[in-house]
């Protein structure tokens, strides 16, 4: 087999892998601080993914740009859903967190069809089949903007974490609930905040995700399968972890699909799945319960 | 107080409850034969949501505009279209079409995918209904000696052979003939069927060209790059894809991104290349790929007649084959109602059975069907997308435009 076709079947998979991460992150993010599953996390992203459409359509904006407003808009939309709709369900027993979110997923997919209906739809931007060339390798270009863009946007939410005050006290809100609450820190404010995030970065992935694949209502089910496949490998509740989650999906499909048959793609992704689950639960970069 | 009920009683009792029921179930198919007859049911069952929705739909607009084309040309029989979706699901295929059933329908008719199709078979088996597939080449469907299935579309074996000896016609009429080839397909039901009818009927054709390689994928896939990147290191001369509409797109998409520009694009006989959505999505890259498919004989009277009326109907829509099959699985339940003046399920089925429309829309000879079900006159076409539109290319008889061969490259076309 050439050299050449392995570098950028594995550069392709690398490229996938961290837009793959960058959808997960979201999902991370929230259930590393609320402790609540987003069970419409893939819904949200096909919004997100309409939202470009639209955009686009009506007024020719790149979804590269779009991008900032969609993520702005499910910002507002994932904090307005757990100030009002999920924070009551917070302390409630997982099986009803998970049937309201799941509810949730159902109206959003129904909402989608009954406003787009079930065509597929596009952008067609200029630089939407280009390549760049790398020495012997050939990169999609628009896979290669879209890791970047993951890349930095994963780096910025980890320094604001790290370095923001409201960072600091979200991650306090997250060790210890209780002493949370004792010093004063406005729980349910940044619960709701932290919420926004993880919804803003499926806002940001959905724009970039319009790139490179058509978008139908029903998509959403698929990518929150995908997304939980990706964070349980890279570890529940770690932003590095669901970047690394991405990663490794990415490539094993793509090495899967050049070393056996494409077709078995997701069948290696799942081993993967199961192998995490035999041998480190807690997922890769993911800390013991 | 209470009163006895003795063991003769009992038995007296159960054999008059057994003597009544059999009394109401011996007579209620008679009641139900004077009951209808008035108004034809036809269960339309397709997949209008989920990854084939795009195709369910097309099959959709064939089915609903029949009644309106069929009055015109003068076949008069009140219709009663009941709609179901198989939302791309074999399962839910077989629990709509019991439910169909159930609800009084008829004549079934779909279901545009083979896995759905065999399912559907099952249930209208079962339940004595006749079921008319419009788009489905498994051939295994019309193989099981079933009495109330019928297929007006050709089974796969059908299909590679009329494709495969079409492609020597696109061969010797162009003068382009490739040594190499790679076979991409996906992995369903179709995908399949017509995997096992290439690699068992290709050495009788003598085909001028090897395939080094054959690559399945799976059919709902986000991202066809690796398999690309693997087809493009064979150094094939010509692609033979059997796609959906979404992996067609994606296929073609990532063929542009990798710069792999083959002699020929040519697919052996699959849907993706001549839908609406294919020509929005693709633009000018969807230009120059060929299929070779069943496809409406744009020569036939009638077929002016049903685009016209498409084409008022719906102004955005494309017709194509999908459109025309479900339209002529139509006129196939409606001609059989009006000879067998029954909605009776065993007098409908021997009145398809006896079938034998000669003005019809696709090319080909009679629409009539073999002891098996199988309409075995179908007639594929080579189609060349021109200006982003299908024109039939091949045979000259039924063409509408000129070959165009080699294909120009991904970055010569404007």
């Amino acid at each position: 087999m050439p050299i050449e076709l392995v570098l950028n079947v594995t550069l392709q998979g690398l490229l996938t892998g961290l837009v793959y991460g960058l959808m997960a992150l979201g999902l991370s993010v929230i259930f590393g601080v609320v402790r609540v599953v987003n069970f419409a996390h893939g819904e949200m992203m096909t919004i997100a993914m309409y939202g470009a459409i639209v955009a686009f359509g009506a007024w020719q904006i790149d979804p590269l740009v779009a991008m900032v407003p969609i993520a702005a808009l499910l910002f507002a939309l994932g904090y307005v859903m757990q100030a009002w709709l999920i924070n009551p369900f917070i302390n409630r027993p997982e099986h009803s967190q998970f049937m309201l979110l799941a509810a949730v997923a159902i109206v959003m997919v129904n909402a989608l069809l009954m406003i787009f209906g079930p065509d597929a739809r596009t952008t067609l931007v200029d630089y939407a089949l280009d390549s760049v060339e790398i020495g012997p390798l050939l990169a999609d270009k628009v896979r290669l903007i879209t890791a970047g863009l993951a890349l930095a946007i994963t780096a910025g939410l980890f320094a604001f974490f790290k370095l923001s005050r409201t960072g600091k006290a979200i991650r306090a809100c997250a060790d210890n609930y209780m002493g949370a609450l004792t010093v004063g820190l406005n729980v349910k404010q940044l619960y709701a905040f932290t919420f926004g995030l993880g919804s803003a970065c499926v806002g940001a992935a959905g724009a970039m995700m319009v790139l490179l694949i058509d978008v139908t209502p029903n998509l959403g089910p698929a990518f929150t399968l995908q997304a939980f496949v990706i964070v349980i490998v890279g570890g529940l509740g770690s932003m590095p972890g669901a970047l690394l989650g991405g990663v490794l999906i990415g490539l094993s499909e793509a090495l899967s699909g050049l070393f056996f048959a494409p077709s078995a793609k997701s069948m290696f992704a799942i081993a993967l799945l199961i192998l995490v689950l035999l041998f480190r639960p807690q997922g890769l970069l993911g800390k013991k319960a | 107080m209470t009163k006895k009920f003795t063991r003769r009683q009992f038995g007296q009792t159960t054999a008059s409850a057994v003597a009544a029921g059999a009394l109401i179930a011996g007579t209620a198919p008679f009641n139900i034969g004077r009951a209808q007859g008035r108004v034809l049911k036809i269960g339309s069952i397709h997949p209008r949501s989920g990854f084939q929705a795009q195709l369910g739909l097309a099959c959709q607009r064939g089915v609903d505009i029949a009644p309106r084309v069929l009055k015109a040309l003068g076949m008069n029989a009140e219709v009663e279209i009941m709609n179901a979706d198989t939302e791309s699901n074999v399962d839910i295929a077989r629990s709509r079409a019991e439910k169909l059933v159930n609800d009084g329908a008829n004549v079934l008719i779909g279901a545009f995918d083979s896995g759905q199709s065999a399912a559907i078979a099952q249930v209208a088996e079962q339940k004595g209904v006749p079921y008319i597939i419009n788009v489905a080449a498994a051939p295994q469907i019309t193989e099981q000696g079933y009495k109330f299935v019928f297929r007006n579309f050709p089974t796969a074996p059908m299909l590679v052979g009329d494709g495969l000896n079409l492609m020597k016609n696109v061969f010797d009429k162009s003068g382009v003939t490739p040594k190499t080839a790679v076979f991409m397909h996906a992995n369903d039901t179709f995908g399949q069927s017509m995997a096992g009818a290439i690699k068992a009927m290709a050495p009788r054709f003598n085909l001028p060209f090897q395939i080094v390689e054959t690559i399945s994928y799976d059919p709902q896939a986000k991202d066809l790059s690796v398999e690309i990147a693997k087809a493009k290191a064979t150094g094939a001369e010509m692609v033979m894809p059997v796609t959906r509409l979404n992996d067609a797109i994606l296929l073609i998409r990532e063929m542009v991104k990798q710069r792999w520009e083959p002699k020929v694009i040519m697919s052996p006989g699959a849907p993706g290349f001549y839908e609406g959505q294919f020509y929005r999505t693709l633009g000018k890259y969807s230009d120059y790929l060929l299929t070779n498919v069943p496809w409406y004989n744009p020569r036939a009277a009638i077929t002016q007649k049903l685009l016209d009326e498409f084409s008022k109907t719906y102004k955005n829509e494309l017709f194509e084959l999908n459109v025309g099959f479900s339209f002529e699985a139509m006129m196939v339940a409606v001609d059989a109602f009006n000879r067998a003046k029954s909605t009776n399920g065993r007098e409908l089925a021997d009145a398809i059975r006896a079938t034998k429309i000669t003005d019809h829309v696709m090319a080909g000879g009679t629409l009539e069907f073999d002891a098996k079900g199988q309409n075995v006159n179908i007639k594929s076409v080579t189609l060349q997308n021109i200006g982003q539109k299908p024109k039939v290319v091949l045979p000259l008889d039924v063409s509408e435009d000129n070959l165009l061969l080699p294909m120009p490259g991904w970055t010569k076309r404007g």
